[in-house]
C-alpha cells in the first residue's frame, strides 16, 4: 500500500504518518485492519493454489501432475491454510478491526497494543505453517487424525504449533472485541441499537475465547503424545483415538461458528442498506447469533456418527444439531422479509448478499442430511461432505467476506471501483462457485469417498466420476478467474478510482458518517447515535455521488 | 410425501441417462441391502424438502428482487420492522421439521446399529492398504465373500491407524479403530447371481487411501458354504512357499515389495527391496551392523522391522507382530527362500 495511492491532500490513516515502522508499530485499528487484509489475502491466494492442484490432479484419472502422496500434502495444506490463516481469522481479522470500533464510533478498539500483538501472533503462525510447507509438508488432513498423525513423519510437530500460535492470536482478538463492545459504545447505543454485525462480531468473540484454548490444549497433547509417549491418545500406549476425536471436534465445531458468525453478520449490514429498508425482525436475528454461538458447542459428536461413539451419544448430538439450525433458518427468513417491498438497488455487494443466501442455503439444506443419522451414515466422508461444507465456508463465509470486501473497500481505501466489473465478477463468482461444488454432491452420493486421490479403480462402475470431477475442475478454474479478475480491478481503482464519498451506498450506522478513508482518529466530534437501520433521512447527492443526511 | 417421491423419479429418468450411470439413481447406487430401502426414503424425503425450501428462497428472492427493485423517485413501499407473529411461524415450523427429519435418521440409525442375533459372524482387520477378512473356518480372503438372505456381523480391528469400511451399495459405514472393536452388520437379499459390490475406505489413511479396495461377492447360503471349504482346502494344500505367496499378496507385502528384482510392482514405483535373490545375501544397515539374510533375520524384518534398516531404504515398513503367526512367517521364509534362483 504505497502512500502514492491516497486520494485527498486531507489528513486520514493512511496519510497521517509515514514510512514502514508508521505501519509496523501502528496502533491503529484501521492499518492493522489492512495489514491483516493483505497478509489474509495472501493466504486465500496460497490455499487456491493448493485447491488447483488438487483439482487438477483429479480432473482426469491416473496420475495427472503428482503422486499420491504430494496429492495427500496438497488436500492437507489447502485445507490447513485455508481454515487456520483465512477463513477462521479473515472477516473478525480484518473488517472487523477496521469497522468495529468505527462503527462505535469510538476511536480505536479497547485494547490497541493487544490488537498489534495478536496481529504478529498471526504472522508468527503463518511462518510455522509455511516451514511446514518447505520443511516435509503435511500429509494428515487437517484435521490432524490420530494415531495417522503419530506416525506420520510429516511436520505434525511444527504445523501443530502453528495452529497453537494462531489460537492465541484468536484468542486476543476475541477479548479485545468483547471488551470493546461493552466499554466503548458511545452514549446512546444500547445493546438493542447496536448494528447486527457487531452483534455478530461478539457471538463470535465469545467462542473465540471459549472454544479457541481447547485447540490449543489439543494441539498441545497431540505434541506431548508424539515427543514424549504419554499414551493419550496412541492405542499402542493404551490410549484412545476417538478421545482426540472428541477434543477436535469440541473446538473445531464451535470454530464453524467462527467462520460463518461474521459473515450472517455482513449480510445483516448489507441487505437493509441496498433494499433501502430496516432490517427485518432485529432483534430475532441478534438473539439468534448469541442461540448459534452457545449451542454450536454442544453439537461436536455430529462429526463421529460411524466413528464407534455410541448410539445414545449419536442420538443427543443429532438431536442438539438440529436445534442449531433453527437460528440460522430464522436469519435467512428475517432477511427475504427485508427485501420486501424494499427498494434494492443490486450494487456488487447485494449481488454477494443474494449469492450468500443461495448458497448458504444449500449448505444449510444439505447439512440435514448429516445431522440426520442414518443418511449421515451414507455420506459421511465422501464428496457429500466436501461440497456441503464449501458450500457453507466458501459460499457462505468465503461470499460474505468479498461482499463486505466491497461494501467497504470505498471506506478502507478511499476509492470507488469500477462497479461493472465488480458486479461481472460476482456473477462469474456464482457460476464457478456452483459449478465447481454442485457436482460434488453427486460424487458423494453416488460414491466417491474425500481425500481419494484416483478414481481409476471404480470407472467400470461409475464413469460418471470422471465427467462430474471434470466439471468441478472447470468450475475452479472459472472461480479462480474472476478471483483473479477482481484482484485486478481493485488494484487498479486503489490508482484509478474515483474517490470516494463519505457514504457511497447510504448506509445508516456510524462509519460512514466519517470521511473515506477515515481520518486517525476517527471522528472528530462524537458522531450521533440513530437507528443504524433507518434510511429515511439519507438522500442522494448526485454531486458527491454519495449520499448525505437530511438535517 | 410420496408425491414427491414420484416428482424426483420422473425427473431423475433423463438425468441417469445423460451421465451414462450403470445402475442406481441420479443420487444413489442400487439397494443391495436390507436397510438401504430405508435409509433411501429418508434421503429422498430431505432431498424434497431441500428442494422446497432451495426453490422457495430462490423464487421469493427471485419476485421480490424483479417487483421492487429501484427505480427513480420511488422509495422502500413499507415501513414494517418485524412481526413477532411471523417469526414464530418460521420458527416453530422448521423445528416441527427437523423434529420429524431427527426421528426418521433415529430410528433408522438404530435399525443399522442393532446387529441381529443369529448373525453370520466374520472378522475384519484393516490395515494400510489391505482388506483381510477372516472367516470361522480359519480361511483368509482380501474380498468379502458373504451369503446372501442371512445377516452378516463385521467385527472389526486396525492393525495402525483409523480407516473405516464402506460398502454404497449397502449402505453401510462404521470406522475402524486401532486399540478397539467396532463392528456393523448388512442383510444383502438374493439378486438372482452372484452380486459383486465395491468396498472402500472412508477414513484417510496414508498414501494408498484411495486403494484401499475390495470387493463384496454374495453368494446364495449353500454355494458360499461350500466356497468357505474348498477355498480353506485349496489354501492348505498348497506347499509352503506357494502358501507364503498368498501371504506375500494377502497381508500386502506386495505393496512394498516386488520379487523380480526391480522396484516397481505392475508398474507402480515400491519403497521396499526386492525379495528376489536375496536369501542368503549381506546386507548393510543404517543402524546396525551387516547380516546375512536368514531365517532369524528374516523374522526380525517382520516382527520389528525398524531394529535393523536397511541402508538406502526408508523406515516405512510397520511390525506384523501379533497379526502374522510363526507358522505363516515360516511360510513366507520359504517363499522368500523359493526366489533364489
Ligand atoms: C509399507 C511398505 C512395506 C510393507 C507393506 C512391507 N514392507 Fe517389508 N520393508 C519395507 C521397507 C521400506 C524395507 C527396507 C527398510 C527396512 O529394512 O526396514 C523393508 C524390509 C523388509 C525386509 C528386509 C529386506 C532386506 O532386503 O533386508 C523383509 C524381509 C521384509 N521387509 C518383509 C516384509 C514382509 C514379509 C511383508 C508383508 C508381511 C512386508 N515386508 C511388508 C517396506 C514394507
Ligand atoms: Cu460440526
Ligand atoms: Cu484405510
Amino acid at each position: 500500500m504505497a502512500s502514492g495511492t491516497i486520494p485527498e491532500s486531507t489528513d486520514n490513516y493512511l496519510t497521517h504518518t509515514r514510512g514502514w515502522k508508521s505501519w509496523a508499530f501502528t496502533l491503529d485499528h484501521k492499518r492493522i485492519g489492512v495489514m491483516y487484509l493483505v497478509a489474509i489475502a495472501s493466504s486465500l491466494f496460497l490455499g487456491g493454489m493448493f485447491a488447483l492442484a488438487v483439482r487438477i490432479e483429479l480432473f482426469s484419472p491416473g496420475r495427472t501432475m503428482m503422486d499420491a502422496d504430494s496429492y495427500n500434502h496438497m488436500f492437507t495444506l489447502h485445507g490447513a491454510v485455508m481454515i487456520f490463516l483465512f477463513i477462521i481469522p479473515s472477516i473478525p481479522a480484518t473488517f472487523g478491526n477496521f469497522i468495529l470500533p468505527v462503527m462505535l464510533g469510538a476511536k480505536d478498539v479497547a485494547f490497541p497494543r493487544l490488537n498489534l500483538a495478536s496481529f504478529y501472533l498471526w504472522v508468527t503462525g503463518a511462518l510455522f505453517f509455511v516451514l511446514t510447507l518447505s520443511l516435509n509438508q503435511l500429509d494428515t488432513g487437517w484435521t490432524l487424525y490420530v494415531p495417522y498423525a503419530i506416525t506420520t513423519k510429516s511436520s505434525v510437530l511444527l504445523a501443530g504449533l502453528g495452529a497453537f500460535v494462531l489460537g492465541f492470536s484468536s484468542i486476543f482478538t476475541g477479548i479485545n472485541f468483547i471488551a470493546t463492545v461493552h466499554t466503548m459504545r458511545p452514549p446512546g447505543m444500547t445493546w438493542f441499537k447496536m448494528p447486527l454485525f457487531l452483534w455478530s462480531l461478539y457471538a463470535t468473540a465469545l467462542i473465540q475465547v471459549l472454544a479457541t484454548p481447547v485447540l490449543g490444549i489439543t494441539v498441545l497433547m497431540l505434541a506431548m503424545e508424539i515427543t514424549l509417549n504419554l499414551g493419550i491418545f496412541d492405542p499402542k500406549l493404551g490410549g484412545d483415538p476417538i478421545l482426540f476425536q472428541h477434543f477436535f471436534w469440541f473446538y473445531s465445531h464451535p470454530a464453524v461458528y467462527i467462520m460463518i458468525l461474521p459473515g450472517m453478520g455482513i449480510m445483516s449490514e448489507l441487505i437493509p442498506t441496498f433494499s433501502r429498508k430496516h432490517i427485518f425482525g432485529y432483534r430475532f436475528i441478534a438473539y439468534s447469533s448469541v442461540a448459534i454461538a452457545l449451542l454450536g458447542f454442544f453439537v461436536w459428536g455430529h462429526h463421529m456418527f460411524v466413528s464407534g461413539q455410541s448410539v445414545l451419544l449419536g442420538v443427543i448430538f443429532s438431536a442438539l444439531t438440529f436445534s442449531v439450525s433453527i437460528p440460522s433458518a430464522i436469519k435467512v427468513f428475517n432477511w427475504l422479509a427485508t427485501m420486501y417491498k424494499g427498494s434494492i438497488h443490486l450494487d456488487a455487494p447485494m449481488l454477494y448478499a443474494l449469492s450468500f443466501i443461495l448458497l448458504f442455503g444449500i449448505g444449510g439444506l444439505t447439512g440435514l442430511f448429516l445431522g440426520a443419522l442414518s443418511t449421515d451414515v451414507v455420506v459421511h466422508d465422501t464428496y457429500f461432505v466436501v461440497a456441503h461444507f464449501h458450500y457453507t465456508m466458501f459460499g457462505g463465509t468465503l461470499v460474505a467476506f468479498l461482499g463486505g470486501l466491497h461494501y467497504w473497500w470505498p471506506k478502507i481505501t478511499g476509492r470507488m471501483y469500477n462497479a461493472l466489473h465488480a458486479r461481472i465478477a460476482a456473477i462469474m463468482l456464482f457460476v464457478g462457485f456452483n459449478l465447481t461444488f454442485f457436482p460434488q454432491f453427486i460424487l458423494g452420493t453416488r460414491g466417491m469417498p474425500r481425500r481419494y486421490y484416483d478414481y481409476t479403480a471404480d470407472l467400470a462402475k461409475h464413469p460418471e466420476f470422471q465427467l462430474l470431477n471434470v466439471l468441478s475442475t472447470l468450475g475452479a478454474f472459472l472461480l479462480a478467474t474472476a478471483l483473479f479478475f477482481m484482484l485486478h480491478y481493485l488494484m487498479r481503482s486503489l490508482r484509478k478510482g474515483r474517490p470516494a464519498p463519505a457514504n457511497p451506498w447510504g448506509s445508516g450506522s456510524l462509519e460512514w458518517q466519517c470521511s473515506s478513508p477515515p481520518p486517525h482518529d476517527n471522528f472528530a466530534t462524537p458522531p450521533t447515535v440513530d437507528d443504524p437501520y433507518d434510511y429515511h433521512d439519507l438522500k442522494y447527492d448526485p454531486q458527491l455521488q454519495g449520499y448525505t443526511r437530511d438535517a | 410425501m410420496t408425491a414427491m417421491l414420484g416428482l424426483c423419479n420422473v425427473l431423475e429418468r433423463p438425468a441417469v441417462s445423460l451421465f451414462g450411470l450403470q445402475d442406481g439413481t441420479f443420487w444413489l447406487p442400487p439397494q443391495r441391502s436390507t436397510i438401504a430401502p430405508a435409509v433411501d426414503t429418508l434421503f429422498y424425503t430431505l432431498l424434497g424438502i431441500s428442494a422446497f425450501f432451495f426453490l422457495l428462497i430462490l423464487g421469493l428472492m427471485t419476485l421480490f428482487v424483479i417487483r421492487y427493485r429501484y427505480r427513480p423517485g420511488v422509495g422502500p413501499q413499507s415501513d414494517v420492522k418485524h412481526s413477532t407473529a411471523l417469526e414464530i411461524f418460521w420458527t416453530v415450523i422448521p423445528l416441527m421439521i427437523v423434529t420429524y427429519i431427527f426421528y426418521q435418521g433415529f430410528v433408522g440409525y438404530v435399525r443399522m446399529r442393532t446387529v441381529p442375533d443369529n448373525a453370520y459372524e466374520i472378522e475384519v482387520v484393516a490395515r494400510q492398504w489391505k482388506w483381510i477378512f477372516q472367516y470361522e473356518n480359519g480361511l483368509e480372503t482380501n474380498d468379502l465373500y458373504v451369503p446372501a438372505d442371512r445377516p452378516v456381523r463385521l467385527i472389526m480391528r486396525s492393525d495402525d491407524v483409523i480407516h473405516s469400511l464402506w460398502i454404497p451399495d449397502f449402505r453401510v459405514k462404521m470406522d475402524i479403530v486401532p486399540g478397539r472393536e467396532t463392528e456393523t452388520w448388512f442383510e444383502a437379499p438374493w439378486q438372482g447371481e452372484t452380486g459383486r459390490h465395491a468396498l472402500r475406505c472412508t477414513e484417510y489413511c496414508g498414501t494408498s487411501h484411495y486403494n484401499m479396495l475390495a470387493t463384496v461377492v454374495v453368494e446364495q447360503e449353500a454355494d458360499f458354504d461350500q466356497w468357505l471349504i474348498d477355498a480353506l482346502a485349496k489354501q492348505q494344500n498348497k506347499p509352503p512357499p506357494e502358501r507364503g505367496e498368498d501371504l506375500y499378496n494377502r497381508y500386502g507385502c506386495i505393496q512394498c515389495h516386488s520379487i523380480d528384482g526391480t522396484m516397481e510392482v505392475g508398474g507402480v514405483a515400491v519403497e521396499g527391496p526386492s525379495f528376489k535373490g536375496i536369501w542368503g545375501e549381506t546386507h548393510e544397515f543404517s543402524n546396525a551392523s551387516d547380516t546375512e539374510v536368514n531365517r532369524e533375520y528374516i523374522r526380525e524384518s517382520i516382527l520389528d522391522p525398524s531394529a535393523k534398516i536397511r541402508r538406502g531404504y526408508p523406515d516405512k515398513m510397520t511390525t506384523y507382530k501379533g497379526r502374522l503367526s510363526d507358522e505363516q512367517i515360516s511360510e513366507i521364509i520359504a517363499f522368500i527362500k523359493s526366489l533364489k534362483d
